[in-house]
């Protein structure tokens, strides 16, 4: 009875299994600033992270909730039943050996492993709050680049941390960055010096894996005048009876000539809230793109954001939503034009299934003082029920006449005759399906290191199946 | 396999859609090498009967058969029909975006003929020589399928496929509307290739007989108002040319 219940709570779910919870340290659940000052505490923070750490949580109290999104779904929120820090290993690993064994497997599932051997250029691999894995290519570390995980990037380099660390997403942007940055604990931090091009892209992928675990990683990436680098992050979780909540921030720091793209597939099991923050900064000539998929997840609400700060600047969001059964996925794109010859693109594509409903909702600004600025938004929806919702909300703020903007929408369904095509060339109808589905969101998915793309492509093979009535 | 059973074999069938009857009896065997023509004007039920081959699910058969080497083919899907060994080249072929030519060519050879059949550099020899003989370029294989493509882009692009697959029973509905003299002249040599000397059969629909000077059709069937109302040689298809439809249009009325 309970396994049934817990899977109709949690939707199909079909990447799911989860570990034994073998967690060594774990608070009791709920929140308070004493809770904070351990977390701080047991990880032997100095004074001013304790500090912003406190103010953040007493921000997070006072803030009410969002008034936009999908309120309803995020009333249900109960913050008393979330377990704000868990370890399930000690140490930082160097050497995949020494991984739990348990861990592993778990690891072993994903095929991360093989991906290793082919991309991986270093290894955050994040389970449960601690990164117990990380692996740095030695050409990396010879290059002077800095990756470590959030908390060794506190301990060995405080000076940076304290420099960037929510200059890009102060706590008091919203709810949810404050509560980040009240009980952050791993995430990547990663600094790339002057004129260094990081050739492989850098991954990691995040679990989630005890039941009610609230996941916290805070990320900070600093690309140094003229260099370039790309960070990948993928997520996958177990099945849970009941809800968990997945709150990031990611703060993005391009200075002067410098390239950053973040990628990302999200495939949180179907009862994990997603909210969260990622924004960069981009300086003269800089170029900062998220690639940002979202194929999991009970409601997510994540709006990659750039701030073109230097003249000449570039920003890309490439993003993908599929909702199925029960899922709201809330996501879409922010730019600011500060500066003049700034430009910016925005594509997001949306797949909607089974009742699902998905929500483009985008603001692209330009200021007074921008000359000359470029802004190109598309969105396409492939609706494939009728019970299935998709809406778009772009805003442009345009406060200077000289930008040029670009703006196209399309809503769109599979036809029979599409189908029918494909099924007369030996494809199955759930097979014609994914096809369909995966060219729609090819546009994204070629953007992707290959592994990521045959995975994604698998997921949404795997969710086409027995979709067919 | 008996060599007197026919590739295709089409007994009294009726279908329609939505209660309204389009085919009204149609009887036609193909068999094993032979080429056959269907010919007539628009609407009068050419693409139903190869969506109905093919297993269309909009259209209900209420009486009669159909059979692929004596294998009845009305209970089976439209893949399973695929993987059987029918093939459509369709009139009017859809476009998948971002579906690339290259991949969606290697998955339906791997779903109709297996997946050692598109593996390896066979499978790459067979591509290449295919599109060297339609006169396809290279870089048609990175383009969405039938995504932009022009008319007779379309065309060449159903029977590359049509190449690649190597099905028993090859449908070709306008296949030569769209192309030129060159493209029907190629796209024709892709067909006896396909057919002649083999144990395959293909069906051609057309409403013109051009094609028919370059791929000499064993027998021509006109269809009327969901009818096979005269069959004949190849001959039948230059009277057509001259005469037009009217006459069996009478013939056919009187008889009705
Ligand atoms: N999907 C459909 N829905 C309703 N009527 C159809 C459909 N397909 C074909 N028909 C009707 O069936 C008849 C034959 O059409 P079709 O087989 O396409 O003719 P042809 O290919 O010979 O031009 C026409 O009257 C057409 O309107
Ligand atoms: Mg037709």
């Amino acid at each position: 009875m309970a396994a049934k219940e817990a899977r109709d709570a949690v939707g199909e779910y079909k990447a799911g299994w989860h570990d034994p919870e073998n967690a060594t340290i774990r608070f009791d659940f709920g929140l308070s600033e004493q809770v904070v000052r351990d977390i701080s505490a047991l990880k032997n923070e100095p004074e001013w992270m304790t500090d912003i750490r406190v103010k953040a949580f007493h921000h997070f109290e006072s803030r009410p909730m969002p008034t936009w999104g999908n309120m309803s779904m995020l009333e249900d929120i109960d913050f008393d039943k979330v377990c704000y820090y868990l370890r399930s290993s000690d140490a930082t690993e160097k050497d995949w050996e020494d991984v739990p064994e348990d861990i592993r497997n778990t690891f072993d599932k994903l095929g991360i492993p093989e991906a290793e051997q082919k991309w991986l250029s270093g290894v955050t691999a994040q389970y449960e709050s601690e990164a117990v894995y990380h692996s740095i290519r030695e050409d990396l570390e010879q290059q002077g680049v800095i990756f470590l995980d959030m908390d060794s990037g506190l301990r060995e380099y405080p000076e940076i941390v304290k420099e960037w660390f929510c200059s890009v997403v102060p706590y008091q942007d919203n709810k949810f960055s404050a509560l980040n940055t009240a009980v952050w604990s791993g995430g990547s931090f990663i600094y790339v010096p002057k004129g260094v091009h990081v050739e492989m892209p850098v991954q990691a992928y995040f679990r989630i894996n005890a039941k009610n675990m609230g996941q916290f990683e805070r990320t900070l990436i600093i690309a140094d005048e003229g260099s370039s680098i790309h960070y990948v992050e993928g997520c996958t979780a177990p099945t849970y009876s009941t809800d968990s909540l997945h709150s990031a921030v990611v703060e993005l720091i391009a200075l002067p000539g410098a390239h950053i793209r973040y990628s990302t597939v999200q495939n949180w099991s179907a009862n994990v809230y997603n909210l969260v923050t990622k924004r960069g900064i981009a300086h003269e000539n800089a170029k900062i793109e998220w690639v940002d998929g979202n194929i999991g997840s009970k409601l997510t609400m994540k709006y990659p954001a750039v701030i073109l700060k230097g003249e000449g600047s570039h920003a890309e969001v490439i993003s993908v939503a599929y909702s199925g059964k029960g899922q709201h996925q809330d996501a879409g794109a922010k730019i600011h034009h500060l500066a003049s010859n700034t430009t910016s693109k925005i594509l997001s594509k949306s797949i909607s299934k089974d009742g699902g409903r998905g929500s483009y909702r985008g603001l692209v600004s330009v200021s007074p003082k921008a000359e000359n600025c470029k802004l190109n938004v598309v969105c396409d929806a492939l609706i494939l029920d009728d019970g299935s919702r998709s809406d778009t909300y772009p805003t442009m703020e345009v406060a200077n006449p000289s930008a040029r903007c670009e703006h196209e929408a399309s809503v769109s369904k599979v036809s029979d005759e599409q189908l029918f095509y494909l099924m007369s060339r030996g494809h199955s109808e759930e097979e014609a399906l994914a096809l369909i589905v995966n060219g729609f969101f090819e546009p994204f998915t070629r953007e992707l290191p290959m592994e990521y793309a045959v995975e994604l492509n698998k997921l949404m093979a795997l969710e086409m199946e027995g979709s067919i009535g | 396999m008996a060599s007197d059973t026919p590739v295709l074999g089409i007994r009294d069938l009726h279908a329609g859609i939505d209660d309204t009857p389009i085919l009204r009896g149609i009887d036609l065997e193909i068999p094993a090498g032979e080429i056959h023509a269907i010919m007539g004007r628009n609407g009068s039920g050419k693409t139903t009967t190869a969506n109905i081959i093919m297993g269309h699910p909009d259209f209900e058969v209420s009486e009669g058969s159909v059979e692929l080497n004596g294998e009845d083919l009305l209970d089976m899907e439209p893949w399973e029909r695929a993987r059987a060994g029918v093939f459509l080249s369709f009139q009017y072929p859809q476009a998948v975006p971002g579906l690339q030519v290259g991949n969606f060519l290697r998955k339906s050879v791997a779903a109709i003929r297996g997946e050692d059949a598109a593996k390896g550099t066979e499978f790459r020899k067979r591509l290449k020589e295919a599109m060297e003989e339609l006169d396809i370029d290279r870089s048609f294989l990175g383009r969405y399928v039938n995504d932009g493509f022009s008319g007779g882009e379309k065309k060449r692009f159903e029977i590359l496929q049509l190449m690649l697959l190597r099905p028993k029973l090859a449908i070709l509905d306008e296949t030569d509307s769209g192309l030129d003299i060159d493209g029907i002249r190629t796209v024709s040599k892709g067909i006896n290739a396909a057919v002649r000397g083999t144990d395959s059969g293909a069906l051609i629909i057309t409403h013109y007989s051009r094609i028919l000077e370059h791929v000499q059709p064993d027998k021509v069937h006109v269809l009327i108002k969901g009818r096979i109302v005269k069959s004949g040689g190849p001959e039948l298809a230059l009277e057509l040319e001259e005469r037009g439809y009217d006459w069996l249009e009478e013939e056919a009325e009187t008889t009705a």
